[in-house]
């Protein structure tokens, strides 16, 4: 079996600022003592920040959410930081598995009562939703 | 060329510029995603029922209300339905499919996302072949080809009632989690006669398989259009895409309007925004749609509770797996039922009708069958019972509105009578006649209404002859005019022998009788 790839990116790579943290000496022999510093803590631009609260339906506009965001970001940044060449992208610990195919046979169903339990609020046997597309979610 | 296609009355061809001619050509370029509900007991990924109009949330489980600690379990039928379709639209099967989930938030969804597959569809790379009349003639059919560029199995939504007095949605669950087959057509088309020939063909295809009863008025076949325009030579145009089509008469409207909007919009200076539209069928327009605002991501990723979906053929069959769990292409390939092309070809070879008679016979619910039937308890050949058929049985159906199952007269009444106008018993008048009485449902037989109505051919030649003899005696003129060479007026001294006899006369004896008395 081919010898797995190295762990780190050489700084070279996508990592401007590891370069600038290696000081200029040897970048090979460097271990850094936290991911995150191999990577930029990056500014959300506003017209990122509607995006995602029109994604995510969650509005986290004040100053300490944005960089609560940002931080996260730069967490999951470190991803980049890992060598992938020549490795297939796995979807799933269980993508060697069977898929299990079911009979087409009616088996659930029919608790409308036990599901409307959990409705807030309901006429009928309706769900009630507020109109449109949802609200926006404010985190306190 | 976009221009001269029948667009049925419309003031202009779709693709012809409302300014004349002066102006440089507009092809018009039209694709269609259409959703099929696949015709199952259960639905997709769970074990509730699929059925139209049900009390709401009855049809509902714990997984398609999307309650935590629910996994999605694959129906086997809902794939060898897609298979099924896959193969009857020439497409390549991928042996190895998978499925992703499809983000957004809406009331419907419960999951807030839709499992569907966007990588690697079940199907691929097929076609489907559909005919049009040229200048709305039967007689002159075209064939062409779309492409079809993919087929995904995918989850349907619930469904959602907007109550805007109480500012609130009301959400029933049991649609949600229904198996649908996405179709997606390349942009082969042009216009909206196409478009609803497409669409038709396909909903036969699908009725044939039995892979879904594709009615659109029941939302089992749902179809979205994609419109541009484009001069000659330049890229394509900024698309739109039109929604809310509830029948394949209103795709062919909204598509040209839609076509014609965005040319009146561009030679006016205007820009076509990349955009959804709905279609407004009371207005016969297309509007933009609310709640499609701004461009939707839908930040896809790869299902984690479905491993890849594996299927088989003969070649690939593995040895110790329960049958169960094993999809074989080739065997569903070789259990295919004839396909409507197939059908009409073999219906125009074996009965001898024209063409255009096998595409109106499998348009109709259950003509066909009716036809093959009549054809089998009468001596009247093919070639004329069709007429019967398609003139005189269909044009009574439409016009009270009424399918082929539900026709008062039956397949043996039709034959019964036509039996009797073969064995010449009676004419073809009196043959009508009695088929506008059938119509009534009352359970008399051809024969009773024969004989009631006093129907029954002449068959005493002597008397026929005295008739005969008769009205050229009451009719000086009109034989002079005749011995003179003014023949069309012997059908006059036919219609006189008719009345005479109330019909009881077959005018084919009846001229050969004048003209031997004219000439003696």
């Amino acid at each position: 079996a081919p010898a797995p790839p190295p762990l780190a990116r050489r700084a070279s790579g996508n990592s401007r600022k590891a370069q600038e943290i290696s000081q200029g000496s040897d970048s090979n022999q460097r271990v850094p003592t936290s991911g995150l510093d191999l990577v930029p803590l990056k500014q959300v631009s506003v017209e990122v920040l509607d995006h995602l609260e029109h994604l995510a339906l969650v509005d986290f506009r004040d100053a300490e959410g944005v960089e609560r965001l940002q931080k996260a970001i730069q967490f999951a940044d470190q991803l980049h930081e890992v060598n992938t060449d020549g490795v297939e992208p796995m979807d799933s610990v269980l993508e060697d598995r069977c898929l299990y195919l079911r009979e087409d046979d009616v088996t659930e169903g029919n608790c409308t009562k036990e599901l409307l339990e959990n409705a807030r609020e309901k006429v009928e046997e309706y769900f009630v939703a507020p109109p449109g597309n949802g609200l926006l979610i404010k985190i306190s | 060329d976009g221009a001269g296609r029948g667009a049925g009355g419309a003031s202009s061809a779709p693709g012809q510029s409302r300014l004349g001619a002066a102006l440089a050509p507009w092809i018009p370029v039209v694709g269609l995603e259409i959703h099929a509900q696949i015709s199952s007991n259960s639905k997709l990924f769970s074990g509730s029922q699929v059925q139209f109009a049900a009390p709401p949330n009855s049809l509902v489980s714990f997984f398609d209300a999307s309650l935590p600690g629910t996994l999605p379990v694959l129906n086997r039928r809902c794939v060898e339905a897609a298979v099924m379709t896959g193969l009857a639209l020439n497409c390549s099967i991928n042996k190895k499919s998978l499925f992703d989930r499809k983000h957004y938030f809406y009331a419907d969804l419960p999951a807030g996302y839709q499992i569907t597959q966007q990588r690697v569809p079940i199907a691929v790379n097929g076609s489907l072949s559909y005919s049009l009349c040229i200048d709305n003639k039967m007689s002159q059919m075209v064939t062409k080809t779309v492409r079809i560029k993919q087929i995904q199995l995918e989850q349907d939504s619930g469904k959602s009632l907007h109550d805007d007095t109480r500012s609130q949605t009301l959400v029933d669950l049991n649609r949600a989690g229904v198996g649908l087959m996405e179709v997606v057509m390349e942009p082969d088309m042009c216009c909206g006669e196409e478009a609803a020939a497409a669409v038709r063909e396909l909903q036969l295809i699908l009725q044939t398989l039995g892979s879904s009863q594709a009615v659109m008025a029941e939302g089992q076949l749902r179809v979205d259009a994609n419109v541009s325009v484009h001069h000659p030579g330049e890229p394509y145009g900024v698309r739109t895409e039109v929604k809310n089509i509830n029948s394949i008469r209103f795709l062919a409207k909204a598509v040209d309007y839609e076509i014609q909007r965005q040319i009146e919009e561009l030679e006016n200076g205007g820009t076509i925004l990349n955009e959804t539209r709905a279609f407004d069928s009371k207005l016969g327009c297309t509007v933009p749609m609310r709640d499609k605002e701004g461009k939707q991501d839908y930040r896809f990723m790869p299902e984690p509770n479905l491993p890849p979906l594996i299927l088989y053929d003969a070649k690939s069959l593995p040895a110790n797996m329960n049958h169960q769990q094993v999809i074989n292409i080739d065997w569903i390939h070789e259990r295919l039922p004839d396909l409507p092309s197939v059908k009409r070809e073999k219906l125009v070879e074996q009965y001898g009708i024209l063409p255009e008679h096998s595409f109106t016979l499998l348009n109709e619910d259950g003509l066909a069958e009716f036809f093959e039937s009549v054809v089998k308890q009468t001596q009247m050949k093919p070639k004329k019972v069709i007429g019967w058929i398609l003139n005189d049985l269909l044009s009574y159906l439409k016009q009270h509105s009424l399918t082929v199952k539900e026709s008062p007269v039956s397949s043996s009444l039709l034959a019964d009578l036509l039996n009797l106008l073969e064995k010449k018993e009676i004419s073809s008048t009196a043959a009508k006649r009695v088929l506008a009485e059938l119509w009534k449902g009352e359970g008399k037989t051809p024969l009773e209404i024969v004989k009631e109505q006093k129907l029954e051919l002449l068959q005493d030649q002597k008397e026929l002859e005295q008739i005969c003899q008769a009205v050229i005696d009451g009719q000086e003129n009109e034989v002079m005019a005749i011995k003179t060479g003014n023949r069309k007026v012997l059908n006059k001294l036919i219609g006189l022998v008719q009345r005479k006899t109330q019909g009881r006369s077959n005018p084919v004896l009846v001229k050969q009788l004048l003209e031997k008395k004219l000439s003696e």
